[in-house]
């Protein structure tokens, strides 16, 4: 192994593969480090993959990747109790080519893409923790591993290691995160016979779903569910701020059965055999969470740097077109022979130009916003369901007196008042 | 009638998972004191997704084999109390599928 490579990059998940692929295609000399047994075997996700961000690092992947299904219908189920208000759309096109996104698995996907880079020219090394950047007169020169002399040096330095960048952070870029900036998930992969799959969730062969799920599920606190099909098996999971499970000593396992055995979900799942239990931390800090992403000689991408759109359960996405321009960084930095932070920074702008940075801007206030008022969870989504079930039932009451009897149930004026400024405030913080 | 099936407990959702643990733990409890006297609720013991932590009568059984290395008690100990590495290389949780 040379001594000195032209870059580094911790960790292979999306956003550390993306980037070693570039930057190995562009030419450069480039180590992937992975801590785990092989990239995937530490990594967890919901199970959604967009289309468009991985092609932009390997066109047509699509064809030759180890993807479950192509994702053709995406439901919503507001849960209270023993109800849900459900909607979705279901679009033929996301079945054809291009698509738009996919469920994957990630310990095979990510064996998969990590391949590819090696293909590329890029040295993948496996079960190798970075303890610390070696660092030089204030400038990133490479890194110390847990290796028997495990130094290893570089131009540059690209920091993937997720959402417990304990790199990043000894850097001094972010501070420790507070419990309500990260969200806990727990999720499952439930055995279950493809063609049951698809009788259930409405399908063919190579078509797939995915349901998010609010209210209930999380048992009113800040949060979501998720049920997604996979080939000949179902991802199920539910996270949660970290702050409130602590707040509503919660086990967050027991909020998992919770979900698998709430009315509207058991159903789905109903004879399914459980293969695997996995937990992870989400960064959903958003963009007032995010840290400096790059210093002399060193760029961080992915959850590292609290790259992830939680509104809208993207995160992979955003961590390859992270990783895909710290290496269009690096090179342009090779060729200048100048791994300043001045000319690494051309990361940053680019990343804050692109719909990464408009996205972590647009949502920047709306977990604070959704947390600090947790009412849109635990009443307002149970009130939408009892309104469904009054208006829908048939008991000789009129429809008139119905809507009244609706109105009238939610409140006084004041309270009124109080619904109407919570919803032109979610409109704020989303729009 | 069916008894209505019981949820499946931590330990069988452990079960399920394979792990290459470590001779040595990866995960410390700074100051057993802190855990004693300064935290009735010992709430790592309650959002851990593992259930790794077990508090016996004075002290805090750390079960690491099992950890998921999620990084919830170091930021969520109300006390900064858990001192929180990775395990070492190729070591530690191996998730097969998600």
């Amino acid at each position: 192994m040379p001594e000195k490579f032209d870059c580094i990059v911790v960790g292979a998940g999306p956003a550390g593969i993306s980037c070693a692929y570039e930057l190995a295609k562009g030419g450069a000399s480039v180590l992937l480090l992975e801590r785990g047994e092989y990239p995937g075997s530490k990594n967890v996700m919901g199970g959604v993959l967009y289309r468009q961000m991985m092609e932009d690092v390997i066109p047509g992947f699509y064809k030759e990747a180890p993807l479950e299904r192509p994702v053709t219908e995406q439901r919503f189920m507001m849960m209270d109790k023993e109800s849900a208000v459900t909607f979705g759309y279901k679009g033929m096109e996301w079945g054809r080519e291009p698509y738009n996104n996919f469920t994957v698995l990630r310990a095979k996907f990510d064996q998969w893409f990590a391949g590819k880079a090696v293909e590329q020219g890029a040295l993948l090394i496996n079960e190798t923790v970075v303890l610390e950047c070696i660092v030089e007169d204030g400038k990133v020169i490479g890194v110390r591993t847990d290796r028997p002399d495990g130094e290893v040096y570089a131009d540059v330095v690209v920091l993937a290691d997720g959402v417990n960048s304990l790199l990043a952070k000894s850097l001094g870029f972010h501070k420790e995160y507070k419990p309500d900036e990260v969200a806990l998930a727990t999720m499952e992969i439930l055995k279950l016979d493809s063609k049951i799959i698809e009788d259930r969730f409405n399908l063919e062969k190579n078509q797939g779903c995915t349901i998010e799920l609010f209210g209930d599920a999380t048992k009113g606190i800040l949060g979501t569910g998720f049920l997604y099909t996979n080939k000949d098996t179902l991802s199920i999971g539910v996270g949660t701020l970290l702050s409130g499970l602590i707040k509503h000593k919660i086990r967050p396992y027991e909020l998992l059965e919770y979900v698998k055995n709430h009315p509207m979900i058991r159903p789905y799942i109903q004879g399914s055999e459980p293969q695997e239990y996995l937990a992870h931390l989400i960064p959903e800090g958003g963009y007032h969470s995010m840290g400096k992403v790059v210093g002399d000689g060193v760029i961080v991408v992915g959850d590292a740097a609290q790259l992830v759109n939680a509104i809208h359960r993207e995160g992979s996405n955003l961590a390859m077109t992270s990783g895909r321009y710290a290496a269009e960084t690096v090179l342009k930095a090779k060729e200048a022979e100048d791994f300043s932070e001045k000319t690494l920074d051309y990361y940053r702008k680019k990343l804050m130009d692109s719909f990464v940075g408009q996205d972590m801007k647009k949502y920047k206030d709306s977990t604070h916003h959704f947390d600090k008022f947790p009412q849109y969870f635990d009443q307002y989504i149970p009130m939408v369901n009892k309104a469904a079930s009054q208006m829908f039932t048939v008991d000789g009451t009129s429809k008139r007196d119905k809507q009244k009897k609706i109105i009238k149930d939610i409140g006084s004026p004041k309270q009124k008042f109080k619904i109407a400024r919570d919803m032109y405030r979610a409109w704020k913080v989303m729009k | 009638m069916s008894e209505q099936k019981k949820g499946q407990s931590i330990e069988e959702k452990q079960y399920l998972v394979r792990f290459n643990a470590d001779t040595k733990s990866h995960l410390h409890v700074m100051d057993e004191d802190i855990c004693l006297n300064k935290c009735p609720d010992k709430i790592c013991t309650i959002f851990c997704p593992a259930e790794i932590y077990k508090w016996e009568d004075i002290r805090m059984h750390v079960g690491y084999e099992g950890c998921h290395e999620c990084g919830s008690c170091r930021i969520g100990c109300p006390h900064q109390n858990i001192k929180w590495e990775y395990p070492k290389g190729g070591h530690g949780i191996v998730f097969r599928l998600g």
